[in-house]
C-alpha cells in the first residue's frame, strides 16, 4: 500500500512527546516521523506522490475530519484513503497503536470505538467522525496510574517483544469490562483476534483473569 | 489503495441518490471486507458512500417473527439473550465467526455480502480469476484448492462462499428487504446469491444501486432445537472447512420438519432440501442422520486438494443432527 500523503493537524499538535524535556529512543522515533510532515495549505493534501506516479490526480480526494481521541478533538484534513490507524500514528503521533498485518488479521491495531474493540487498520478515519476513539495512550489516569489491565500485564509478564501488547491490552480491557472473562476458555475465545508471535498466551490469560478480580473489587 | 471520493449518507434515500452508475461505487458499512480488498487492489471504487449513519440497526423480535436491521453489528445480534434461547443456530453462526473486533465492526448485511477467501481472487498477482477478471480462467482449478467448494461450483469458479450467518438465514427461510432506485422490494434469502455458472463475477441478484435494509423470518417454538456446528483448522477465528446449520421439529420421536444448511463446502449459501425431506417421518438415530448426510453430499464434486470435504461434510451434518436431536426443545 502506498503511504498516504500527509497533512498537518489544523489545531492541536501531535508533538506532545517532548513536553517533559527528556529525549529518549521513543521520542527520537516520533520526532523523526513527524518532522517528515510537510506543512500544507488548507484544502489540499500532499502531492509528493504525484511526482513519481503520473497516474495520480494532482489533487487527491480528501476530507475534513473531527477526530475525537482520548477525550480530545483533533481537526484534520486527510486523504480519504487514510485509515484510523495511520491517522493515529502518522498524523497525531500516537504511536502506541501498532501496525501489524494492516489487513485485519492480527489485532495489533485494536482500539476502542465508542467503548468497543475494533480494528483501526480496516477503519477509514473519515467514517468515525464524531465517535469516541480510545487508544492505549488513553487508558492510564492523568496522574499516570495504570489501568488495572495494564498493571496486570506487567505483574504477569504477559508479553515478550511487546509489539502486540497495546492491541492485546485494548481487547483485554473490553473483555474484562464487558464481563466476558468468566473462564479461561471464554477469555481465549474473546481474545482470539489478537495474535502474539512470542506466544505469551498463557500469561495473557493469567493477566486478564487477575485483572477481572481487580476491576470487580 | 487508489484514491476515491468519500461521501456520507444519512438515510437509504440519500445513499441511493449518491450512487452514480457511471463511476465504480461502493457502499461502506463495517468495511472489514471492503477496506481489505481495496488495500489488495482487488476492489477499486472511485466513490465510497459511507452508510454507517443511515439507521437500519434495530432488532425486532415478536411472538412469531424476527427482523434484523441490515446495519446491526454481528456482536450486537449475537448478544441478544432472547434470540440465543429461541433460535440458537442464528446467534451461534455469528459467535463462531471471525474475531471479537471484526464482529463489533461487521454488519449483518455486509456479512452476507462478504467476498470469497479464495487466495487466487484475493491476490492480483494471479492473472487467472474469472471472478476478478471475467474470462481470465480459474487458477484454483489446478492450484491449491483445499478450501474450495464441492457443491454449487462450476467449471469457471470453485470459490467457497464464506459466511456462517448466511447458512442460518437460508435455513430459516429468511427474506431480504431491499431498496434501490426503483423502490423497495423483498426477495427470499435463497434468491439473493447466484451460483457462479459461467459468470462468477455476478454474485447476487442485487442491482448496483440497491441496498439491503434488513432480514425478516418467521420464528417458531421448535426452532429452539437448532444449532450451528462449525469445523475448522483451529478452534477460533477461522473460516469453516465444513459447517452445518440444523433445526429440527420432532413430534413423538419422529421428525416433522428439518432444516439443513451447509457452510464451507459450497459456492453459495446452501440448503440441503433433499436431505431434509429424507428425514421427515423418521426417528433420529445414527442411521437416519447418516442417510441425510449422504444425500446432502450426493452431488459433491471434489478436486485434488478438497477431496476430504464430502466425508468431512457428511460427518459434520450427521453430528449436527444427532446433537440437535439430543437437545431439549
Amino acid at each position: 500500500m502506498k503511504r498516504p500523503p500527509t497533512s498537518q493537524p489544523t489545531t492541536s499538535s501531535g508533538a506532545t512527546a517532548r513536553e517533559d524535556g527528556v529525549f529518549n529512543r521513543r521520542h527520537f522515533l516520533v520526532g523523526t516521523a513527524t518532522s517528515a510532515v510537510l506543512p500544507l495549505s488548507f484544502g489540499t493534501t500532499g502531492v509528493r506522490e504525484a511526482v513519481t506516479d503520473a497516474a495520480l490526480p494532482t489533487q487527491v480526494p480528501s476530507s475534513s475530519v473531527a477526530l475525537l481521541v482520548n477525550g480530545r478533538t483533533h481537526r484534520l484534513i486527510l486523504d480519504n484513503r487514510t485509515t484510523l490507524l495511520d491517522a493515529l500514528r502518522e498524523h497525531l503521533a500516537l504511536t502506541g497503536t501498532k501496525k501489524g498485518c494492516d489487513h485485519g488479521q492480527c489485532g495489533a491495531c485494536t482500539v476502542h470505538l465508542d467503548g468497543e474493540p475494533i480494528l483501526s487498520c480496516l477503519t477509514l478515519v473519515a467514517s468515525v467522525e464524531g465517535r469516541a476513539v480510545t487508544t492505549i495512550e488513553g487508558l492510564a489516569q492523568a496522574d499516570g496510574a495504570l489501568h488495572p489491565v495494564q498493571q496486570a500485564f506487567i505483574d504477569h509478564d504477559a508479553f515478550q517483544c511487546g509489539y502486540c501488547t497495546p492491541g492485546q491490552i485494548m481487547s483485554a480491557v473490553a473483555c474484562v469490562e464487558g464481563d466476558r472473562a468468566g473462564s479461561d476458555a471464554e477469555i481465549r475465545e474473546y481474545m482470539s483476534g489478537n495474535l502474539c508471535r512470542c506466544a505469551a498466551y498463557p500469561n495473557i490469560v493469567a493477566a486478564i483473569r487477575a485483572a477481572k478480580t481487580e476491576v470487580r473489587s | 489503495m487508489r484514491p476515491f471520493i468519500f461521501e456520507r449518507a444519512t438515510s437509504p434515500e440519500s445513499a441511493i441518490a449518491a450512487f452514480h452508475a457511471d463511476r465504480a461505487t461502493s457502499f461502506l458499512a463495517g468495511g472489514t471486507t471492503l477496506l481489505d480488498l481495496m488495500k489488495l487492489d482487488v476492489v477499486r471504487p472511485e466513490r465510497v458512500i459511507d452508510i454507517n449513519a443511515l439507521g437500519a440497526n434495530e432488532i425486532e423480535i415478536s411472538e412469531d417473527r424476527l427482523r434484523l436491521g441490515a446495519s446491526v453489528r454481528m456482536a450486537d445480534a449475537e448478544a441478544q439473550e432472547e434470540l440465543r434461547r429461541r433460535v440458537p443456530m442464528l446467534t451461534q453462526s455469528l459467535a463462531l465467526a471471525a474475531s471479537t473486533q471484526l464482529r463489533h465492526m461487521a454488519t449483518l448485511a455486509g456479512n452476507v455480502l462478504q467476498r470469497t477467501r479464495c487466495p487466487y481472487f484475493r491476490d492480483v498477482s494471479w492473472s487467472a480469476c474469472n471472478k476478478r477478471l471475467p474470462g481470465s480462467g480459474c487458477a484454483a482449478m489446478a492450484g491449491f484448492n483445499r478450501q474450495h467448494a464441492v457443491l454449487g461450483a462450476s467449471d469457471a469458479c470453485i470459490a467457497t462462499y464464506p459466511s456462517d450467518f448466511a447458512q442460518a438465514l437460508i435455513a430459516l427461510d429468511a427474506t431480504v428487504d431491499v431498496v434501490g432506485r426503483r423502490g423497495r422490494r423483498q426477495l427470499p434469502f435463497a434468491k439473493l446469491h447466484v451460483p457462479p455458472g459461467r459468470t462468477p463475477e455476478v454474485e447476487t441478484t442485487l442491482a448496483p444501486d440497491e441496498l439491503i435494509l434488513g432480514f425478516e423470518m418467521p420464528i417458531e417454538p421448535w426452532m429452539s432445537r437448532s444449532l450451528y456446528l462449525k469445523i475448522r483448522d483451529r478452534d477460533s477465528y477461522e473460516f469453516a472447512l465444513a459447517s452445518a446449520a440444523v433445526a429440527l421439529e420432532v413430534d413423538g420421536g419422529a421428525v416433522r420438519q428439518a432444516r439443513i444448511a451447509l457452510g464451507g463446502v459450497a459456492a453459495v449459501p446452501w440448503r440441503a432440501r433433499e436431505a431434509e425431506q429424507a428425514l421427515i417421518g423418521r426417528v433420529l438415530d445414527e442411521a437416519s442422520c447418516q442417510l441425510a448426510a449422504d444425500i446432502a453430499f450426493a452431488k459433491a464434486q471434489p478436486r485434488e486438494h478438497n477431496a476430504y470435504k464430502p466425508l468431512l461434510g457428511r460427518q459434520t451434518v450427521a453430528r449436527a443432527l444427532l446433537q440437535a436431536a439430543a437437545m431439549e426443545a
